[in-house]
């Protein structure tokens, strides 16, 4: 019982110094703070579009929230989610484009196969820092980060180059994709459904994998104790490469669900910070599975609800960025200020007194 | 090639390494007591905002860039205090401060975007700036790049022959050694990381103030403190030779830009991504060559000897294995 009053003392302390912080940051930046929380809670919540608008944000943000739950099992900083979804995008629209279009497949398989396409692609992105990791020593956020930054240029090199538009490139994306091969909308609405379900589904099976199956129990070995791991003959290696492999295809998929559901075209950065943000959703659970849908609907809320910020009170819509900072940052202030309660991972606390 | 272009040529590369150079310093000190500051890439971009807004505010390009230092220096402290003083994971904060601070520095620089202030100038020493070939690529350009090289002269003085810069390594080194010995580890590696933090927000505001002048989303120097962070692992946590690892750096975004014209088909983009994969390869080159079965093979095949490092080298010891622990 203690356990569960600190931990809703905790988020209780963390989510009001959280407004408190960012109410000064807001008012620092000359723009009056209450407005502003409630353009942005009514811009993510305040009508029947902006809750569509707010579900078709939670989707990718689940997908890369339970794949990043897969890597952070087995104790790798998956930093490329951004990546991964980036390729999953451009595997996406290459399937769609030149085998769907071109009829090399029948209509009925071009959008699953397009998001079996895009989940190879974010796997084989998501592989390639896994191998320079367990093979080349390479630390996987280094890599996740680079190749963030390589996939950004891959999908600019593509809407500028091989795939531009007939006539002129333009940075607003690829040609539009005709409608048969989207996923089915809901009701004419820009959010499908079937991202909703899959994102879902993506989310229990991470869930049972991790906790009900024997890879799952393999990876938290791996994550304890890699060297007893290798003693016991669990291969870490080969664990920490399959979570990072499924983190990507999951990754992956939420980039396909983006072109296929969403944007139905490749545009320039089309991850949209959503894979950084799946970090904060993830961190603000603490790796918990129960908690983080409601960390990614959160999160979702603040992302959509800001995008109305710079047309409302001309400020920059980066204050949900600022917001989730915040809250992430006290709530590890008040985890380590009342460590009492145990939400079942240990924190990364350093032992100061032996060095590795 | 003639001496001119060659001039222009080490100009630029040393215009380009100046923030390089100051940011990975600063994380190299820090790292060195062994701090590992993550927040570098956001630290660099707010304290870049920060400096831009001070130095428009004083109509003093000067007291901007000190500003940004002292940004850098706030940023710092934060991860100190949760990561020395609250024991809480040092990457989660610092990757998480990373995330924060760029969204932060957009939305607090909404309104210095795209808007004209002052910088930093240009030196023009009499008598040094004739010098051949060096002269005019130090003396008679931006002051940021003398800047620069003054502190990589300052920064390995005072790690490798001072008494507090012997300290900062043995606290780095063997931080419970460094308490049996009575020496003060928390509050080394607290100023420590504040020093690093504040060098992090120089380079910052040698970007907004001179190198690539202004503010904007994006402001251009975004992923900078990520290069630093590799190029400190690059250059072995030694001060002279992470320079060199930032003038590597600055070389290769020199080159794209001097490609671009040979080769106008590629498009710009991708010479600006071209950083990152180089510092993926060269991660995976320096890595192997430390690593013990590189050492095993080389003591087969004779060539191979010649390529594995002299000096031990390596992380200090307090953050080794650090980046293997989760958050």
């Amino acid at each position: 019982m203690t356990g569960r009053t600190s931990s809703l003392a905790r988020a209780g302390f963390s989510l009001a110094l959280a407004l408190c912080v960012t109410l000064a940051i807001v008012a620092a930046a000359g723009a009056p703070p209450l407005t502003t929380l409630a353009v942005m809670l009514d811009g993510g919540l305040g009508s029947g579009q902006a809750v569509l608008r707010t579900l078709s944000a939670l989707v990718p943000l689940l997908l890369c929230g339970a794949a990043l739950c897969v890597t952070f099992a087995a104790n790798l900083w998956n930093i490329g989610v951004e990546g991964q979804i980036t390729l999953g995008a451009v595997c996406c629209v290459w399937f769609l484009r030149d085998l769907g279009l071109a009829g090399l497949v029948p209509p009925f398989l071009a959008v699953p196969g397009a998001l079996a396409a895009s989940m190879v692609g974010g796997a084989a992105w998501a592989l390639l820092s896994g191998v320079l990791r367990t093979h080349g020593r390479v630390h996987e956020i280094f890599s996740g980060l680079g190749l963030n930054f390589v996939a950004m240029g891959v999908s600019l090199w593509l809407i500028l180059g091989p795939w531009k538009r007939p006539g002129m490139a333009s940075m607003s994306g690829t040609e539009p994709l005709p409608a048969a091969l989207w996923l089915p909308a809901l009701g004419g609405r820009p959010m499908s459904l079937w991202g909703l379900i899959l994102a879902v589904a993506a989310f229990v099976l991470v869930a049972w994998v991790l906790n009900r199956t024997f890879f799952g129990l393999t990876l938290s070995a791996v994550r304890q104790n890699a060297m007893a791991a290798e003693r016991l003959g669990l291969r870490p290696k080969r664990r920490m490469l399959a979570a990072m492999a499924l983190g990507g295809a999951l990754a992956g998929l939420a980039g396909g669900v983006l072109v296929a559901g969403l944007y139905h075209r490749l545009i320039p950065s089309i991850s949209g910070n959503y894979g950084y943000t799946a970090i904060m959703a993830v961190l603000l659970a603490s790796g918990s599975l129960r908690f983080l849908p409601l960390a990614c609907l959160f999160f979702a809320v603040l992302t959509v609800g800001s995008i109305q910020l710079p047309l409302a009170l001309s400020l920059d819509s980066s204050l949900a960025g600022v917001v989730q900072g915040v809250l992430v940052l006290t709530l590890f202030a008040a985890r380590r200020l009342w460590p009492a309660g145990n939400t079942g991972s240990t924190g990364g606390t350093r032992n100061r007194g032996s060095a590795a | 090639m003639s001496l001119d272009y060659l001039t222009a040529l080490i100009a630029a590369v040393l215009f380009a390494a100046a923030p390089l150079i100051l940011a990975a310093l600063g994380e190299t000190i820090s790292e060195r007591a062994g701090v590992i500051n993550l927040s570098l890439d956001g630290t660099v971009l707010f304290a870049a905002m920060v400096a831009f807004a001070a130095a428009r505010a004083t109509d003093n390009p000067w007291l901007g860039l000190a500003a940004g230092g002292l940004a850098g220096a706030g940023i710092a402290a934060v991860l100190g205090v949760f990561g020395l003083l609250l024991g809480a994971s040092e990457l989660a904060v610092g990757f998480v401060l990373t995330l924060f601070c760029r969204e932060l520095a957009y939305f607090m620089g909404h309104g210095q975007a795209r808007q004209p202030g002052p910088d930093l100038g240009a030196l023009n020493l009499p008598f040094l700036s004739d010098l051949p070939l060096f002269g005019p690529a130090i003396f008679r350009q931006s002051p940021v790049v003398l800047l620069s090289l003054v502190a990589v002269g300052l920064v390995w003085f005072f790690l490798m022959r001072t008494r507090a810069g012997l300290v900062v390594r043995a606290v780095g080194e063997a931080p419970a050694a460094a308490v049996a010995r009575g020496l003060a580890v928390t509050r080394t590696q607290f100023l420590c990381c504040l020093a690093g933090g504040a060098l992090g927000g120089l380079a910052g505001g040698l970007y907004s103030l001179s190198v690539k002048p202004g503010w904007g989303h994006p402001q251009g120097c975004e992923g900078a403190g990520w290069i630093a962070l590799a190029i400190v692992i690059f250059g072995g946590w030694k001060p002279v030779r992470v320079a060199l690892g930032a003038l590597f750096f600055a070389a290769i975004q020199v080159a794209g830009i001097a490609l671009q014209d040979v080769l106008p088909g590629l498009s710009g983009t991708l010479f600006q991504i071209a950083p990152f994969p180089v510092m993926i390869l060269t991660l995976l080159v320096v890595n192997l060559r430390r690593s013990a079965a590189f050492r095993e093979a080389a003591r087969r095949v004779p060539l191979l000897g010649r390529l594995v490092p002299r000096t031990a080298g390596g992380a200090p010891g307090a953050i080794v294995g650090a980046l293997d622990k989760g958050f």
